[in-house]
């Protein structure tokens, strides 16, 4: 498998009235073709942004450093046509579906628009495209969907009229923006069977973003873990809660609470989580780290190869294989 | 995953929102409607349905009473008032329904165009809407009176460009409020022009506002009109208008004949309440539906 998406060392700064402020810094992934690879971490660490970054989606006078190669072309240099034809690439979902569509236009209009103005294509044929795409997502009776107005769908229906929407452009990488966060469990599950379902017909590559590492677990291949606007940790999805190498990542898999033991209280990370930019020098995550040593918090620690995986922890050698250890009370 | 994909239908009655709509304008709405339609009939079809001449005097007739066929009387003049009345009810309306539309396509522009675009173009076209506030709509009637004549024309356009920063301000706030909404962006960023996306997008989003406002304004320029007329700026007698008959009604009600005075002023109190408490109607609907 080659690299679909390699995102090296960005940085983004925006641009913030109290002044510059850095979101992410030295962020560091790679997704291959096909390749689904999920992005968690604690609200505030960047996983947006990322995925903002890869999408050219970045508010306006934001900064940035490093590069971003989607197919071998530097995404952050593109403008013009070329930018427009690199977002017909990359779909983005995202979380509350109803804020993305005009509420007083028909679901017809909404899925047809860009095929019909942007791209010329007759608006019968659009209609059947758009009608197709509904079903392949599940969707009954497409024709009366279509014609139908946002307030007329659920919650799920209509992020699924979104995933349908994203799809119509053909993309070949997903961006999964807490796409199911918004839905009650049910509706939650099958997106994700849809969603996983549709990468595994097209070979689309995916990155997805969730608070649910369980969630990442059953549908990423690789799952990476941010913490203050760094990536602490790359790891194969299942290592990661069999095996996590960061204290970080091994932290969030323990305050999981566990649907086969009770427990008085759910293990927390002490502390609270820090942004990019108030972050200490050294190991970002030194503060709130039960493992820490003086050493940590000199000098910025670069990613590590191990095991397959990649982690910013000096001490993950000699951690491996203990940080699951007597953290349960 | 191997899970069963379940079918949440959202099974919604089909059109339902405008049935809703039409029930929920009650007596009130339902008067207003038939008080607008009776007004634009007769702003079409007066002078083909007045039993007599409304310009034709008899002094002889002169602030006669109620009398056989004549059942408002007559004038100072010797005029029928009913077919005065009848035939009024276009300049005064028309006229009105011009402002309205006028200054709502202004205001509506205005409100987009700085809505759209922010910052500089924001900031010099609102202090140009701060001036123009400045400056009631009598007063520049009275100086459109002044460059181009009396006549109902010159006090119309004048009172729609008077009207129209208040419709800017108003709707402004709603388009800005629309503007930021993330819909937009997303269709921002897919490369749609900005024309296409005011048009298509931002405009009906904020219609029932617009809605609200030309009816409101149709209510004012109404009784302004008849104010301009009735200073002898707007329209020139002897053509009939409402606001012309209060006018000339004066002099009769003086001599203590209220009649031609007092049936101009209660058919422009109908229309004028008819057309705000429709509007106000309409609006209420709107937001229970959509929001």
């Amino acid at each position: 498998m080659s690299a679909l998406l390699e995102v090296a060392d960005l940085t983004v700064t925006l641009k913030m009235d109290a002044g510059p402020r850095e979101v992410i810094t030295g962020t560091s992934l790679t997704i291959a073709e096909g390749e689904a690879m999920g992005l968690v971490g604690e609200s505030g660490s960047g996983k947006s942004m990322t995925a903002k970054a890869i999408a050219r989606l970045l508010p306006k006078g934001a900064t940035t450093e490093g590069s971003v190669l989607f197919d071998g072309t530097d995404v952050l240099a593109l403008e013009g046509d070329a930018l427009l034809k690199h977002r017909a690439q990359v779909a983005v979902v995202f979380q509350d579906p109803r804020a993305h569509i005009n509420p007083v236009r028909r679901i017809d209009d909404f899925m047809t628009e860009s095929l019909r103005i942007l791209d010329d294509v007759p608006k019968d044929k659009a209609r059947a495209k758009a009608a197709d795409a509904l079903e392949e997502v599940g969707i009954d009776d497409p024709a009366k969907r279509l014609r139908q107005f946002p307030h007329e769908l659920s919650g799920g229906m209509l992020q699924r009229v979104m995933i349908a929407t994203a799809l119509l452009s053909e993309p070949r990488l997903l961006l999964a923006d807490e796409c199911t966060t918004a839905l009650d469990v049910t509706t939650q599950a099958e997106v994700m069977a849809i969603l996983d379902d549709l990468r595994r017909d097209r070979g689309l590559s995916m990155l997805f973003i969730t608070h649910d590492l369980e969630l990442a677990g059953a549908v990423c291949d690789r799952t990476c873990v941010m913490y203050a606007g760094q990536v602490v940790e790359t790891r194969t999805a299942h290592l990661l809660h069999a095996d996590p190498l960061h204290p970080y990542s091994a932290a969030l898999v323990q305050a999981r609470p566990d649907i086969t033991s009770t427990s008085e209280r759910l293990v927390a990370i002490p502390g609270r989580p820090v942004s990019a930019f108030e972050a200490p020098s050294g190991c970002r995550f030194a503060p709130r780290c039960p493992h820490v040593q003086d050493a940590c918090r000199d000098g910025e620690q670069v990613l590590l190869d191990l095991d397959g995986g990649r982690v910013r922890c000096r001490r993950a050698e000699d951690l491996r294989g203990t940080l699951l250890d007597g953290a349960h009370v | 995953m191997s899970i069963e994909i379940l079918d949440p239908v959202a099974e919604v009655e089909e059109s339902a929102p405008s049935r809703r709509r039409l029930r929920k304008l009650g007596w009130v709405g339902w008067v207003s409607i038939a008080v607008i339609v009776v007004a634009l009939l007769l702003a079409l079809f007066g002078p083909l349905l007045a039993p007599f001449d409304p310009n034709s005097s008899d002094l002889s007739f002169s602030n006669v009473g109620p009398y056989g066929s004549h059942l408002l009387g007559f004038d100072g003049q010797g005029r029928d008032v009913l077919s005065r009345l009848m035939v009024g009810a276009r300049t005064t309306i028309f006229g009105a329904a011009f402002v309205a539309i006028v200054s709502i396509t202004i205001g509506s522009f205005l409100a987009i165009v700085t809505a759209w675009f922010g910052g500089k173009i924001d900031a010099g076209v609102s202090v140009g809407i701060d001036v123009l506030f400045a400056f009631p709509g009598i007063l520049l009637a009275v100086l459109a009176a002044a460059v181009f004549g009396p006549s109902l024309f010159s006090a119309a356009l004048a009172l729609s460009l008077a009207y129209s920063p208040y419709v800017a301000r108003v709707l402004r706030g709603a388009a800005l409020k629309e503007r930021a909404m993330t819909y937009i962006a997303a269709l921002e960023v897919q490369g749609f022009g900005a024309w296409r996306l005011c048009v298509r997008h931002l405009l009906p989003n904020i219609s029932s506002l617009i809605v609200a406002q030309g009816t409101i304004l149709f209510g004012f320029a109404m009784v302004d009109l008849a104010a301009i007329s009735f200073l002898g700026l707007g329209v020139q007698t002897p053509q009939a208008d409402w606001g012309v008959m209060v006018s000339d009604g004066k002099s009769s009600l003086l001599q203590g004949y209220p009649l031609v005075s007092i049936s101009a002023v209660l058919c422009i109190v109908a229309v004028v309440a008819a057309v705000s408490f429709l509007g106000d109607r309409l609006d209420a609907s709107s937001k229970d539906v959509n929001r």
